[in-house]
């Protein structure tokens, strides 16, 4: 909402400066949003009297003036074609800053003649385009008067954000009204005098609306007025809207542009004689259209309020009007509407539609309804000002909707609610200010909200009238009681543990990144997504239309980004949400890690560094299993990765039968369809599915730990086995020869080809033993020894190599 | 034998052994004296056909001249090693500036590292984190929130909605708020709640991104007033900031899930063309506030006769923009190495407000 200082004091008479209005606006949570002093840069111009023109003895185009500026006689060279003897122009003094130009005005010689000074064009100073010639004044404008006070363009112009609840500030009248309330100055709105009509109308209203929803339009007045003259309006309506940034159109339609900025009161005009019969309110037909004022033309439902004649649809109410009735240069008759409609309806219409019309954004924000016959008066006021006619007396179809409400406010309830302490004389002096009618009752106020204020609905709302205006400086800061000396973790279980995930990865000289919950339904498809639940229906762009249901996409994306900058090796992690459907549970939190590239860059102990691998992945999986809790002994890998992982070099890791994590190099296809070079390795570890630990009542005491005394001992075993059996299979029948004694196994060696049998493969494990009652002898070790062969054998088929 | 002739086997043996240039030529000399057939061993084989009386004393000397000769092995021994060693490791020497092996660093994303900026601080004033779905209901989004069909506000959020029959698609949520509302549904008051998290709105140019972070707060007990509002979030500041003195402006404002509203503005001065957070000419818009709506407590089952409090929102990434100095919204999501290099941090600085927020 913009309007200018000049406009504001037409309504408020006040002493303070606009940069005291401003304030004052901010205090009371008009939010101004910007402050532009329009006359400081025309302040050097001014009026001046062109004495004589007369051509310039060496260039024909030129002309040579004696131009009057009020303080002295200029000789100015001129070369506007309009420039002439006895005109009246706007003159720039040597020295000014000639904003249209951006350059300082100098002293000059021109082919031979002395220039003191320039006449200028509306161009030069910044106001617009025009360029034909100077400025050309009427005869009266007086010579020697700053031409930014003479044009009316010496303002200040506030531009204010409004929040949706304060619709009675999207006039200035209302925005006076709340800035008199802070005691900054006095409402001078004048009082608003009927017309009296001359004869009936012609043209009658009727509402034609169900009684179920008579609320869409509960009172419509019209009033017809005869041999108008329609055409553009006099300098002061143009300037006051240009001021705001609006275009001038016609007189009767900046008259409606006007009481829509100044009383908040939108009208519409139509041309009476292209009304059949009269004006019917009636909600819209199946198959109806409407040609509108802005050239487009809109489908018409049955859910929309159509302001209508006999024939057909003329506009949509509150919304919009329609071409064919709308006021020309031709028109001689009209018919002036005045009317009130249903905030609700006339939002979901123009949302439907898609028009935002400023009729439309007051509307559904609400509009004064006992402003609705005033708004009238004003504008046959005007009417009859700026284009004459004869006005017939007002039709009235409906009624003024009963807006009258009483809340009682607790005096108590300003501080228990608030946290300021008001004094009851001022909290009635406020709300009686904002135009609150209220009277003293028992331990409070009965509130009557004035009828421009629907917004306030309860005591909240009364509350937050009387603190706003006392001033929310004066709420006293308050720091909050702790509830304990030392207070609880804030944490839950889980969330503390993403958080370490997340140091963890960091420490494993992963970075972290922050990337979309969505991306492209191609590559959410070929990540195990793509389901047309996930879709957005408004994506911000086709690339970023569907929830994804992985993160190794955004993250492979991202590496190669790096890459191309020149970073091609690479680790990037995210800990972010999955979505596997739309229901609260379908959302889990992954931690995803992507390697790209080499290990680590070219270095002299390692001038060809191994390209990053599946292993890498599975460490980082392992990691964070392990940090999560996750028993590592008794989780299970799984050669069967998601069809993203290349086939033979990926897994999961299970625990029973949840998969905790997946890893792996990913598919040269999947890498392919997302534009990326390999290598890339990646793992998701599921961290919504892990185990969480057991809770406070299992104690924080750990079991006491049981370091044998003893010497462990280490025995290495190298087994031939096909190539088909898989590492932990061995291992998991080694460590199964004796639960107790053997605490590790390892695998240090594998290998096949060379002298080994085709299809066959060399397995070597150590294993650890670690006796707890006494040392083992020779034979006892060569007895579990060969407990371990034989299990491994049995699991495997696999034999001792010798 | 005399005493001068073993006077002269000393010194000659002595001297033998001091002229040792290596650890062999000292064995050699040590088998030569002291081997079985070494010279002193000959010597004390010889005592047997000397009188009793004189092998006491011939004895005492020979044992005097064997401990002499071995401790002087000995000391020879300890110097030439000493010497081997000293050679071999100069023919050891690496170039030691030649580069360490690299090693991966790896940061935390500044939104992680704000986030738990804010944990710290609100952990310490009683808050609890809370979570919620990013894929949301209309009602826990905007109905419960007081924010109807057609109000005009539900336009103001640039909503995405996700594939679904008109008026039940889901949206993702364009705001932390509905965390409240399943807070207020599942528990009982006392509640002091904050909800870090990503939230989305159709808007994308040089200030907004379609995802974001905010961190909601909520408080709901008997006796929590705008008062309490102010000077939570006012220590909040002054801790996040770390400029105990930040001056901090309430203004009036609108959120229809908050009755009354505020804006919170804190204190800044752009002297010279750089922002400084604290006292200044200048305010820093910061969040959004009020008191909870009591139609939004009646929404979750929570009496407004009975309970009252506070509800807040704030964008992440807009204060730690501010906090660290980051120019730009957009590169929070584009995952460039440098950038995170630049603005992340080390995994190993967790902040606390007893270690102090940030190192600084």
């Amino acid at each position: 909402m913009k309007f200018t200082f000049s406009w504001l004091k037409e309504h408020l008479k006040t002493d303070r400066t606009p940069a005291e209005i401003a304030r004052a606006l901010t205090d009371l949570g008009l939010e101004v949003e910007g402050m532009e002093d329009r006359g400081a840069a025309l302040k050097p111009f001014v009026v001046a009297y062109v004495v004589e023109a007369k051509p310039h003895p060496n260039a024909d185009r030129l002309r040579v003036c004696t131009v009057d500026t009020g303080g002295g006689t200029m000789q100015v060279v001129c070369g506007a074609p309009n420039a002439r003897t006895g005109m009246k122009g706007v003159f720039a003094p040597p020295g000014s800053y000639i904003p249209g130009t951006k350059l300082d005005l100098k002293k000059g010689v021109i082919r031979g003649v002395e220039s003191n000074g320039m006449l200028v064009s509306e161009r030069e100073l910044g106001l617009s385009d025009e360029h034909e010639g100077i400025i050309d004044l009427p005869a009266d404008a007086p010579v020697g008067k700053p031409y930014a006070q003479y044009a009316g363009r010496d303002d200040v112009v506030f531009e204010i954000k409004l929040t949706p609840n304060r619709a009675d500030c999207l006039g200035i009248h209302g925005i006076a009204r709340d800035l008199a309330a802070l005691g900054v100055g006095t409402v001078i709105t004048p009082a608003v005098q009927p017309v009296p009509g001359k004869f009936k109308s012609p043209l009658d209203v009727q509402m034609h609306l169900p009684a179920e929803v008579a609320n869409a339009c509960p009172m419509f007045i019209g009033r017809y007025i005869k041999g108008v003259k329609n055409g553009p309006s006099p300098a002061w309506l143009k300037q006051k809207l240009e001021a705001v940034g609006l275009r001038p159109i016609s007189a009767l339609v900046d008259i409606t542009n006007y009481l829509t900025l100044d009383s908040d009161r939108p009208l519409h005009v139509f041309d009476a004689d292209k009304v059949e019969k009269g004006i019917r309110v009636r909600l819209g037909k199946p198959g109806e259209t409407l040609a509108a004022l802005n050239g487009k033309t809109y489908a018409i439902d049955e859910t929309m309020t159509v302001i209508a004649d006999e024939k057909a649809a003329l506009g949509l109410g509150g919304i919009i009007g329609g071409e064919p009735s709308g006021c020309t240069e031709a028109t001689t008759n009209v018919f002036v509407e005045a009317a009130l409609f249903d905030p609700k309806r006339t939002a979901l219409t123009g949302r439907k539609l898609s028009i935002d019309s400023d009729a439309r954004h007051r509307f559904e924000r609400g509009i004064d309804p006992a402003f609705t016959q005033p708004g009238m008066e004003l504008a046959t006021r005007l009417i009859l000002e700026l284009c004459g006619g004869e006005p017939s007396e007002i039709v009235v179809a409906g009624k003024l909707p009963d807006w009258k409400r009483t809340i009682h406010l607790r005096h108590a309830r300003i501080w228990s609610l608030g946290g300021v302490d008001v004094p009851a004389d001022r909290a009635e002096a406020i709300l009686k200010a904002l135009g609150f009618a209220v009277v003293r009752a028992g331990d409070g106020y009965e509130v009557e909200p004035p009828s421009w204020r629907a917004d306030i609905e309860g005591e909240a709302d009364l509350v937050e009238e009387v603190i706003r205006v006392h001033g929310y400086d004066k709420i006293e800061a308050v720091s909050m009681p702790a509830p304990a000396v030392t207070p609880e973790p804030a944490l839950t279980p889980g969330q503390r543990r993403a958080g370490l995930v997340k140091r963890l990865l960091a420490g494993r000289g992963v970075m972290e990144a922050v990337t979309w919950s969505f991306m492209g339904k191609a590559q959410a498809e070929s990540f195990g997504g793509g389901q047309p639940a996930l879709a957005l229906a408004n994506p911000i762009s086709a690339d970023l239309d569907q929830m994804r249901p992985s993160i190794l996409p955004n993250l492979l994306q991202a590496a190669q980004r790096n890459a191309d900058r020149g970073s091609p090796d690479l680790a990037l992690f995210e800990v972010g949400p999955v979505y596997a459907g739309v229901g609260p549970k379908d959302q889990a939190i992954h931690a995803t890690v992507v390697r790209r590239g080499n290990v680590a860059p070219r270095h002299w102990d390692a001038p060809k560094p191994r390209p990053v691998d599946a292993f890498d992945a599975k460490a980082d999986a392992m990691a964070v299993l392990q940090l999560c809790g996750v028993p590592l002994g008794n989780v299970q890998v799984e050669a069967k990765p998601p069809s993203w992982y290349h086939p033979g070099r990926g897994g999961v890791i299970r625990l029973g039968p949840t998969i905790l994590a997946t890893f792996g190099e990913l598919h040269p296809r999947a890498l392919r369809a997302l534009k990326v070079d390999g290598p890339a390795v990646g793992c998701e570890v599921n961290l919504t599915v892990l185990p969480l630990p057991k809770g406070k009542a299992a104690g924080r005491a750990r079991p006491m730990l049981k370091a044998s005394p003893f010497q462990p001992v280490t025995r290495d075993f190298a087994f031939l086995v096909d190539d088909a059996v898989a590492a932990e299979q061995i291992v998991r029948a080694a460590r199964g020869a004796d639960k107790n004694l053997i605490v590790d196994v390892g695998v240090f060696d594998r290998f096949s080809g060379g002298a080994l049998p085709q299809g066959k493969k060399s397995v070597a494990i150590a294993v650890t033993l670690q006796p707890v009652e006494a040392t083992m002898s020779e034979a006892e070790i060569e007895a579990l020894s060969a407990k371990v062969v034989a299990q491994v054998t049995k699991a495997t088929g696999g034999v001792l190599r010798g | 034998m005399t005493a001068t002739d073993l006077a002269a086997i000393r010194g000659a043996i002595l001297a033998e052994i001091g002229a040792a240039a290596d650890l062999a030529a000292l064995d050699r000399t040590r088998v030569a004296a002291l081997g079985k057939k070494g010279q002193v061993t000959e010597l004390m084989k010889g005592l047997g056909a000397v009188s009793a009386e004189e092998r006491k004393a011939r004895g005492a000397e020979l044992n005097r001249l064997k401990d002499e000769i071995s401790a002087a092995l000995d000391q020879r021994k300890d110097s030439l090693s000493e010497a081997e060693l000293d050679r071999a490791l100069g023919a050891e020497r690496i170039d030691v500036t030649l580069p360490a092996r690299p090693e991966s660093e790896g940061r935390l994303h500044p939104i992680s590292q704000t986030i738990d900026e804010i944990v710290a601080i609100f952990g310490a004033m009683g808050f609890k984190v809370a979570e919620g779905p990013d894929i949301e209901d209309d009602f826990h989004n905007f109905t419960a929130l007081n924010i109807p069909p057609e109000h005009p506000a539900r336009q103001m959020m640039d909503t995405f909605y996700l594939q679904g029959p008109e008026g039940g698609r889901p949206v993702l949520r364009t705001h932390t708020s509905p965390v409240q509302v399943r807070t207020m549904l599942s528990e009982k008051p006392p509640i002091r709640i904050i909800v870090p998290g990503r939230t989305y709105r159709s808007d994308s140019d040089m200030t907004h991104t379609p995802m974001f972070h905010q961190v909601e707060g909520l408080v709901i007990d008997k006796t929590t007033h705008m008062g309490h509002l102010k000077g939570c979030l006012a220590d909040f500041c002054r801790a996040f900031f770390e400029v105990p003195d930040v001056p901090v402006r309430f203004r009036p404002s609108f959120f229809p899930f908050v009755e009354p509203g505020a804006e919170m503005d804190i204190g800044c001065s752009r002297k010279g063309g750089e922002l400084k957070i604290g006292a200044g000419d200048d305010w820093l818009e910061i969040l959004g506030c009020g008191m909870v709506h009591p139609k939004v407590l009646r929404h979750c089952n929570i009496d407004p006769g009975e309970y009252q409090g506070f509800a807040f929102g704030m964008g992440i990434e807009r204060v730690a923009m501010l906090k660290y100095g980051i120019p730009d919204l957009r590169t929070f999501y584009e995952a460039d190495l440098r950038w995170l290099k630049h603005y992340g941090f080390s995994g190993l600085e967790v902040p606390s407000l007893v270690r102090g927020l940030v190192t600084p």
